[in-house]
């Protein structure tokens, strides 16, 4: 699976896609493939704040537990309440309905910190 | 249980290319590397063995050829257990336990024949076991000089597959012109399975209908396929460590390194079943009276947790006031009951069903409840009809 062209991409393997006024927070595929079948999603709650490189939440696999990092500072608007019930939309989508924050950063917010698709790419070709 | 110790190279069954070809993901496991998973995943692995057949490489697990005209006694002095019980192709659950009663491994004891015997230990405990095996050939305890017993690493010239799940009988006897329907829970036959002389024992370690199968290492290639191609229609995929280890935890059965070690009983570990103190003395036995009259400490209890998220191994069990009563030995999600479930040891007096205990994890309280195990118990096999109702 090639990883969109409009997301940004941290070394921890979480994507980031700007979305209006609001980002989007998920994990890659290649983190969600690491991981095998995702059975519980840890979120904190709307309203929260998160901040960068900070770990936000925590994805349980069936063999083991691992945290999640945020790509970003801000305060989180909404959270993926269908993977309290689905939690395998990380594993079968996860660019799309696996999604996890939709977060509001701080005015003037900038992705250019982190990879895109094509840096992403080349990075992972280095942690195979 | 998972992790390499030492800087020993890390063993590998016969099937270890077929694994790569097949997709899986290899792992350290017991000083081996093993499948932890192929490409359908765990949760497909577990529920393919539930509803179909599954098929686990256990070449990994310690086959110990025990025989001569002392193994029945040799074996009554090392075992806790009444070995006397067994007849020909009968197979019995038992343990290894030191001299103040600890576990040192569980095992499975299999009589092939009056003076032979096969015993299966954990991939781990294996040199440990057979050391122990060893030592015990002489019994400076009772006077014995030398049981006149030989003992045989089977390993690695023997392998070992497990065929698991409802459909397991259909698939292994597509493989075999001897009649296995007549197999029962816990015996052991020899058959040719895909052409291959085999033991075929109906045992496993995931809480369904199954199969054990030991035969020469060479073949194991071709006894995988065949049986791979005669499971297809039932939907058979190869499974690793992840589901063998959910599969397991879902029926209760202990795995060592977590509700077994030296520092647990069998008392303590809900393993009383196995000791038989009236066929006489064996190594422990009086340790064990001791816990058996004074009784256990901890008991080992199943826990459910009533709130999303997932227990695991190490995290505290505490009461509702916040006070600490014991520790979670494994836990995981269960996918057959859509659960989540965990095990761990805490003072009898806590061992209550239906008990409210909180489990910790990352800092956080999870409601729990103690609830009986196992935690899956299969539905007993569908009947014929013999005759219309009415």
């Amino acid at each position: 699976m090639s990883n969109p062209t409009d997301c940004r991409y941290t070394r921890e393997h979480e994507w980031v896609r700007k979305d209006g006024d609001t980002y989007v927070v998920g994990i890659t595929h290649y983190a969600q493939d690491s991981l095998g079948d995702v059975v519980f999603v840890e979120l904190p709650e709307v309203g929260a704040s998160i901040s960068e490189g900070a770990s936000f939440g925590v994805v349980e696999s069936v063999k083991a537990a691992s945290d999640l990092y945020a790509p970003l500072s801000g305060e989180i608007v909404e959270v993926n309440e269908r993977l309290r019930d689905e939690p395998g939309l990380v594993n079968h989508h996860p660019y799309e309905a696996g999604w996890m924050l939709r977060v509001r950063g701080p005015a003037g917010a900038s992705l250019d910190g982190l990879m895109d698709a094509d840096a992403y790419a080349v990075y992972l070709e280095t942690v195979h | 249980m998972t992790e390499n110790p030492g800087d020993q190279p890390l063993r590998r069954t016969p099937l270890f290319e077929m694994h790569l070809s097949l997709g899986g993901r290899m792992v350290p496991f017991g000083g081996w590397e093993m499948p932890v998973q192929y490409p359908a995943g765990v949760l497909a692995e577990h529920h393919a063995v539930r509803n179909g057949v599954g098929i686990f490489d256990i070449g990994h697990m310690g086959q110990v050829a025990v025989s001569g005209v002392g193994a029945l006694e040799y074996l009554q002095w090392l075992t806790p257990g009444d070995v006397s019980r067994l007849e020909d192709g009968q197979a019995q659950y038992s343990l290894l336990c030191a001299d103040d009663g600890g576990v040192i491994d569980d095992i499975i004891i299999y009589r092939i024949g009056p003076d032979q015997f096969l015993v299966i230990v954990n991939a781990s405990n294996t040199d440990v076991d057979f050391a122990w095996m060893r030592a015990h050939l002489v019994d400076g305890g009772r006077g014995v000089s030398q049981y006149r017993v030989n003992l045989t690493l089977l390993r690695p010239d023997r392998t070992l597959l497990a065929l698991q799940g409802p459909r397991s009988l259909e698939t292994l006897q597509r493989c075999s012109d001897t009649d296995l329907s007549g197999l029962g829970y816990y015996r052991v036959m020899s058959a040719l399975v895909a052409g291959v002389d085999a033991l075929v024992a109906r045992t496993g370690y995931t809480g369904e209908r199954g199969y054990e199968i030991a035969f020469d290492e060479c073949h194991a290639g071709a006894v995988w396929n065949t049986l791979l191609e005669a499971g297809a229609e039932f939907g058979i995929v190869p499974c690793g460590l992840g589901a063998r280890d959910t599969l397991r935890l879902e029926a209760s059965m202990p795995l060592y390194g977590h509700e077994l070690d030296r520092s647990v009983n069998p008392y303590e570990a809900g393993l009383s079943r196995v000791i038989r103190f009236e066929k006489g003395p064996f190594v422990g036995a009086e340790a064990l009276q001791a816990v058996q009259s004074s009784g256990r400490v901890r008991a080992l209890i199943g826990l459910e947790l009533t709130v999303p998220g997932i227990a695991r191994m190490g995290h505290q069990i505490l009461l509702p006031s916040g006070e600490v009563i014991g520790e979670a030995t494994s836990g995981g999600p269960s996918p057959t009951l859509r659960k989540s479930i965990a095990m761990g040891f805490v003072p009898v007096a806590q061992a209550i069903e239906g008990a409210h205990v909180c489990v910790e994890v990352r800092g956080r309280r999870l409601d729990a409840r103690v609830v009986a195990m196992p935690f899956y118990k299969r539905a007993p096999a569908k009947r014929r009809a013999v005759s219309p109702p009415g």
